[in-house]
């Protein structure tokens, strides 16, 4: 990877885009849980005081109270750490706003393992599932700077529930200003015929050094940054199991329910095709550094590079044994 | 706006009209709830006949007040009181709770006409509201905010996040009621979960409070006309009500919570209701 790339702050970035929307659309309103400062919406409240609703630490009131100015013509961002959007305000988020189709748009900071010292509690290994199973709601999870600015926006111009995850760890700017972010469209990291590795924010890094190493070793890797969850990009799915014969997902999530279980399940239907799935395994989380944790959790690229290894053994005895691959 | 002696007689023969159509439209669904849809008609019946400003045949005007019902399992209430204010058509109840209605068991904006939010799980009414209010502060709208809870819902958590939140943000052009019955499903409150005492808890949340009878639509007039003037804090309007008003044999009984009147126990409410109504119209 470049040494100068630069490292960004999506939660930044998510403040510095509400501002700036919040400029032109008067109807714009934000929502925090006692986490503004952690979420940057603060930011959004010293702008504009008005319009910002800090409602304590009390997040089934938070979404409750959003979807109230939703259905008064506003277009509100609610945010805290995802553990707590997405977990304890589950029930309101599915009866409340996905079920009317509320314009609510839940951002999120601190996805995943990748929390650290906080720990188990505050690491949030469900969150994409608890929000992929909900009808009508659409999940997003950004790569890197741009990309969390484009799907900010796109949230706000489209009428709607929304669930966006971004981590609290800087991340590369990867992707250009000038690249496109359509709702559910992928985009290509690296292109590849031996194997598709399919992964979203922290994790699409890793796959960046899985791809490099299997690379010396001769093998050609497919890479996707799969930056909507829900809906998935079928087309780039199928396609990858079509040309490639194997996929291995990656994400700072349980194996259980996120994006390797939303892929596993459309293949199975369309193109039976081997899913590895890296993810944390049915284990809850605990406190320690981000890297520290990536490696207890094997969710490092030498982890992806094994399971590809894996991967391509299944795909060589299948077609050994003269089934079609 | 006090209420005239002529309006209050109009309004009382409503609630009378509106007690037959909720028995025959649960009668006829099979399923619902009788108790808790009669202790709140009078509230609806004064909100919606001559409290509220709103306009049945545009139901997103601007300047509109606005109702929730957060004990969401009272829709058989509202949707006869949409229903006779030409909201939809008054043929639409007889499909209460079928598949394809658009009248839901419990109340669901994307498909009612005239209602400002789905609800049906207990709790989260308060806070929708809150959103509302603020909502309409936030536009310079001179808007009032009514919510209607039940005192079982009283006993969720988020019920007070609200309650403590609306009390902070200063909210006076929001008026909540509790339908307070002293049922719920599974017993008395007092024996279940005790939310006494009520007055005292809505107060220690910056709340002004009110305590009337549920059933007396002077009363429930008053006390939203002082509601009005209250500044600087949200109301409460403590409704003391009985579970299955206007039945004789329903009055104050556990089981009719989520029971429906069977069609003898219809036809039987049905003819009091009418001998009701027949001794009102001779005075």
């Amino acid at each position: 990877m470049n040494k100068k790339m630069e490292f960004i702050s999506c939660r930044d970035i998510y403040a510095s885009t509400l501002i700036d929307l919040g400029k032109t659309n008067k109807d714009i309103v934000v929502l925090d849980a006692d986490l503004a400062k952690s979420t940057r919406t603060l930011k959004f409240g010293k702008v504009f005081p008005d319009r910002f609703f800090d409602l304590g630490v009390a997040e089934q009131n938070m979404m409750g109270v959003a979807a109230g100015l939703a259905a008064s013509g506003k277009t509100a961002f609610a945010s805290s750490f995802a553990m707590f959007a997405s977990g304890r305000a589950w029930e309101q988020i599915r009866n409340t706003i996905a079920y009317s189709n509320l314009n609510v748009k839940i951002f999120v900071t601190h996805g995943g393992i990748s929390v650290g010292g906080d720990g188990s509690s505050h690491q949030s290994l469900e969150d994409i599932a608890l929000m992929r199973v909900l009808p009508q709601m659409r999940v997003l999870v950004p790569l890197d700077g741009y990309e969390t600015e484009k799907a900010v926006r796109l949230a706000a111009k489209s009428p709607g529930p929304f669930y966006i995850r971004v981590s609290r760890e800087k991340v590369p700017q990867l992707t250009k200003k000038g690249d496109k972010f359509i709702l559910g469209k992928s985009s290509l990291l690296h292109p590849g015929g031996d194997v598709t590795i399919i992964a979203y924010g922290l994790m699409a890094f890793e796959g960046l050094k899985a791809e490099k190493i299997l690379a010396q070793e001769g093998i050609s890797v497919r890479l996707i940054n799969m930056s909507t969850i829900k809906p998935i990009d079928e087309e780039a799915i199928l396609q990858a199991a079509e040309e490639t014969g194997l996929i291995v997902t990656a994400e700072e999530h349980s194996i259980i329910g996120g994006l390797g279980s939303a892929v596993a399940e459309f293949l199975s239907e369309k193109n039976p095709t081997p899913v590895i799935r890296i993810g944390t395994r049915d284990r809850f989380g605990q406190s320690g550094a981000p890297r520290d944790l990536f490696a207890e959790y094997h969710l490092l690229a030498k982890d992806i590079v094994a399971a590809v290894k894996k991967g391509l053994k299944i795909k060589t005895s299948a077609k050994k044994s003269g089934v079609e691959a | 706006m006090a209420i005239t002696e002529k309006k209050l007689k109009e309004l009382e023969k409503k609630c009378n009209q509106i007690r037959c159509e909720v028995l025959k439209m649960l009668n006829r669904a099979r399923s619902g709830h009788i108790g808790g849809s009669l202790s709140c008609i009078e509230l609806i019946v004064a909100l919606y006949y001559h409290l509220m400003r709103h306009h049945p045949k545009d139901p997103d005007w601007p300047g509109r007040d606005r109702f929730h019902l957060s004990k969401g399992h009272a829709a058989p209430t509202w949707y006869a009181v949409l229903a006779d204010l030409g909201y939809f058509s008054k043929e639409e109840l007889k499909s209460l709770r079928s598949l394809g209605s658009i009248l839901q068991g419990h109340p669901d904006m994307t498909r009612t006409p005239g209602v400002e939010m789905t609800s049906g799980s207990l709790g989260q009414g308060l806070s929708v509201a809150m959103g509302m209010a603020l909502a309409a502060k936030l536009d310079r709208k001179d808007s009032r905010i009514y919510v209607l809870l039940g005192d079982g819902e009283i006993q969720e958590g988020q019920i007070w996040e609200a309650a403590m939140s609306a009390g902070h943000y200063k909210l006076d052009n929001l008026s909540a009621f509790v339908d307070y019955n002293k049922l719920q499903i599974d017993g008395k409150l007092a024996e279940i979960i005790d939310i006494e005492p009520l007055k005292d808890k809505w107060r220690s949340f910056n709340w002004e409070v009110f305590e009337i009878d549920g059933h007396d639509i002077r009363a429930i007039v008053s006390a939203c006309e002082k509601a009005k003037k209250v500044k600087g804090r949200p109301t409460m309007i403590i409704a003391h009500t009985v579970k299955g008003k206007g039945i004789s044999f329903m009055e104050d009984v556990v089981d009719y919570h989520g029971v429906v009147p069977t069609d003898e126990e219809c036809a039987c409410a049905l003819e009091e209701l009418k001998d009701k109504k027949d001794k009102k119209d001779k005075d």
